[in-house]
């Protein structure tokens, strides 16, 4: 029975207690433009198909194309509102001891994992992070839960920390579970 | 929200793969070689030891399985084709088929067993197989993490056992680990004692290397498990079944509704019901002994722990303590509400698969609260009650926050029957929705109510202690530096009340457990003291507007020393 509880009061927060900050550094800038062009595509193909059937179904037209506005007004919403928010909100950190990401605005999620516990650093860069120039990297441990992925760095950026992750794991012994 | 960057398939991937994640010493996991010529004694590192088989005695279980399975199959179909064709006929077909089967299967179980080899060199073990493609698979000796044993009472009644020879890899389970199926029984045991021996029994000595003990008297616990009901269910479903293959369907019904049909409604659904009760109550005593039966746990010299258990399939599950990152307390409503918990290893390497397979992480079945503290302390090496740990509350929000949750599930079914019977204007459901709400909703206050009080966190010595759930509360003693990260969360409704959902996450186990709702700079500071160092440099602290590091730009700046 010898469990120490650590704070054992139980009542409202206290304003003066511990708080975790953001990570300091912000994600490549261009990442915005990015996460819009992706926002906006991924809008364009349905109202695109409800735009061609539009023009070609007579009897359903009107219903056809005011779906398709609604959906293209959302894009433009999403597209030209969403990827601020996101650039605002998801940053990164790396010490000498550990990485910290920070990611989402409504649901906060903040994920620290030690050097020394850092199993594999990937980075990855699809066909439209190239044409931004941008690459992710991702900090995974021994578990299958909490990896850590920074979205969108200038790639060789990314590069250089993917680098940099590894030379500082390397110094830890053990397979790090 | 972060899903804004998962990017697009297709595009080139690399992987920088650190140290760290490459294994010691050399590795060839899944070694394929279609091409090897038959096994020779001139393999590469180790030349002397013998290539061994597997036990010949396989063919008698091959024969006996396959008989049974033709007397099953070869049954029904001989009564349906009886029905058509003149009876010798039918039997003379089954028969035939009967022969075609059993020869079929025992020359297929023959070849196998002539192109099994496996050997045990003083570097790795390995284990060729195939008749047209040989594979040829081999596990370093360093990286063998688990000797299982396994037999059904075939194998038994030959003296024969299943081996699996594993890494605990988690990668690839499927690939690391080697079954021999079957050698003799004397064989595996060596074998066990052989593989696990190292030179790192760093286990100091214990006074009484048995840890657990079965007491029959713990069958008590068995109808308790959300089971038994299910096993009803099935046992329902195979009289049905096997009726039909008989095509008796229809006479089993006819037979239930004769027998009941001069009873009242009321009295058929109870005597069904109880016929189910006794039959799920029946299966889980039925289930528990086969499962449980002489069950041992042990801690063996060289630096293992040992479960032995089962009634007619015996099974030895061996988990090195290296890989032991603590245990997990679990109770079920209907155990704990008896006074019981059952103990779980948390430990790595156990596959998500292996794990459900065959419950390799159970330590003891359910059993009285002090056996479950006295073998978790034990297995901890911790003295430690953690059926009733003194653990730090969460805030009252949380009490609020499932308080809502549950009297909103409970008036789901109230509201739409209330709805529906005024739609319908069918006062009888108005009636029902008002006796599901006087039901439903005490017993969702009591149970969020349960559920807060379940809530808890706490340190123990080089563990650190998370408790949640109330259908099935969940204790978790983890291991201070088996914590590979942290993650913290807040959604909207968390923030305006201040509360964190924090999470340890690990290579064992569920590979993360979760402290929910905990109070924000409470969470925080438990989390730093548990693991000391790793959050620190991350929080601001004392109430000043916490200091924004507003520190942007695209610049590579690797925060140094100055942060801590």
């Amino acid at each position: 029975m010898q469990i120490v509880g650590v704070d054992r009061e139980d009542r409202v927060p206290d304003p003066a207690g511990p708080r975790l900050r953001p990570p300091h550094h912000r994600v490549d800038r261009r990442a915005v433009a990015w996460w819009r062009t992706r926002l906006l595509l991924a809008a364009a193909v349905p109202v695109a198909v409800l735009g061609v059937l539009g023009a070609l179904v007579g009897p359903a037209r009107a219903w056809l194309l005011v779906a398709a506005a609604g959906v293209a007004a959302a894009g433009l919403v999403a597209g030209f509102g969403l990827p601020a928010w996101y650039y605002r909100v998801h940053r990164w950190e790396v010490t000498d001891d550990a990485v910290y990401v920070r990611t989402g605005f409504f649901w906060v999620d903040s994920r620290i994992a030690p050097m020394s516990r850092i199993q594999t650093v990937d980075t990855e860069r699809g066909p439209l992070q190239r044409a931004f120039g941008l690459a992710a990297v991702t900090v995974t441990t021994a578990s299958a839960k909490g990896a850590l992925r920074i979205e969108a760095l200038d790639h060789e950026e990314a590069a250089e920390l993917a680098e940099q992750l590894a030379l500082a794991t390397q110094k830890t012994p053990g397979d790090a579970t | 929200m972060t899903d804004a960057g998962t990017a697009a398939a297709g595009g080139p991937a690399e992987r920088t793969a650190t140290p760290a994640a490459v294994p010691p010493g050399p590795r060839t996991p899944a070694d394929t070689a279609p091409a090897d010529p038959a096994p020779g004694p001139g393999a590469p590192d180790d030349p002397s030891p013998r290539w061994r088989r597997l036990d010949r005695r396989s063919l008698l279980v091959t024969a006996q399985l396959l008989l049974g399975a033709a007397f099953g199959a070869g049954v029904p179909v001989g009564a349906g084709l009886a029905a058509h064709l003149d009876f010798r006929a039918a039997v003379a077909w089954v028969l035939a088929g009967s022969a075609l089967l059993l020869g079929g299967g025992l020359a297929v179980d023959a070849l196998r067993l002539r192109h099994t080899r496996y050997r045990v060199g003083a570097e790795r073990v390995e284990l060729r197989t195939g008749v047209l493609f040989t594979n040829r698979r081999s596990l370093p000796r360093d990286r063998i993490r688990t000797v299982d044993l396994t037999a059904h009472p075939l194998l038994r009644l030959l003296g024969l056992v299943k081996v699996r020879i594993g890494t605990g890899d988690q990668a690839a389970a499927g690939e690391s680990a080697l079954q021999l199926a079957p050698v003799r029984r004397a064989e595996g045991e060596s074998l066990r004692r052989e593989l696990l021996r190292r030179a790192t029994a760093a286990a100091p000595a214990d006074d009484d290397p048995r840890l657990a003990a079965l007491s029959p008297g713990w069958i008590r616990y068995a109808p308790l498990s959300f089971l038994t009901p299910l096993l009803a269910l099935t046992g329902w479903g195979a009289v049905m079944q096997v009726s039909q293959w008989f095509g008796a369907e229809e006479t089993v019904v006819d037979w239930v509704r004769d027998t009941f049909s001069p009873l009242p409604a009321l009295w058929t659904v109870l005597a069904l019901g109880a016929i189910a009760l006794v039959t799920g109550f029946a299966g889980s005593l039925g289930l528990w002994t086969e499962m449980w039966w002489s069950h041992r746990l042990e801690r063996e010299p060289d630096g293992t722990l040992r479960v032995r258990r089962g009634l007619l399939t015996t099974r030895s599950i061996s988990l090195e303590e290296a890989r032991l990152r603590g245990v997990a307390v679990v109770e079920p409503l209907g155990v704990r509400l008896s006074g019981a918990a059952r103990v779980e290893a948390v430990a790595t390497g156990l596959s998500r698969k292996d794990s459900e397979d065959d419950d390799l992480n159970a330590l003891l079945p359910a059993a009285p609260r002090a056996v479950a503290d006295e073998v978790a302390a034990r297995v901890l090496r911790t003295p430690v009650a953690l059926t009733r740990p003194e653990l730090a509350a969460h805030p009252r929000a949380a009490l609020a926050r499932r308080l809502r949750w549950s009297l909103g599930a409970a008036l789901v079914p109230v509201a739409v029957l209330v709805a529906l019977g005024a739609a319908l204007s069918v006062r009888g459901l108005v009636y029902a929705g008002a006796v599901t709400a006087a039901v439903l909703l005490p017993a969702a206050a009591l149970l969020a109510r349960d559920a807060y009080r379940s809530l808890g966190h706490g340190l123990a010595g080089p563990y650190l202690v998370v408790r949640s759930g109330t259908l099935r509360r969940a204790t978790v003693a983890l291991r201070r530096d088996g914590v590979v990260g942290w993650t913290v969360r807040q959604s909207p409704f968390q923030r305006r009340a201040g509360l964190v959902t924090l999470r340890a996450t690990t290579a064992a186990g569920a590979q993360a457990y979760a402290a929910y709702d905990v109070g924000e700079a409470q969470g925080l500071r438990f989390a730093a003291e548990a693991v000391p160092e790793l959050l620190t440099p991350f929080l601001a602290g004392g109430g000043a507007a916490a200091e924004r590091g507003p520190a942007r730009g695209p610049t590579p700046v690797r925060d140094g020393g100055d942060e801590r």
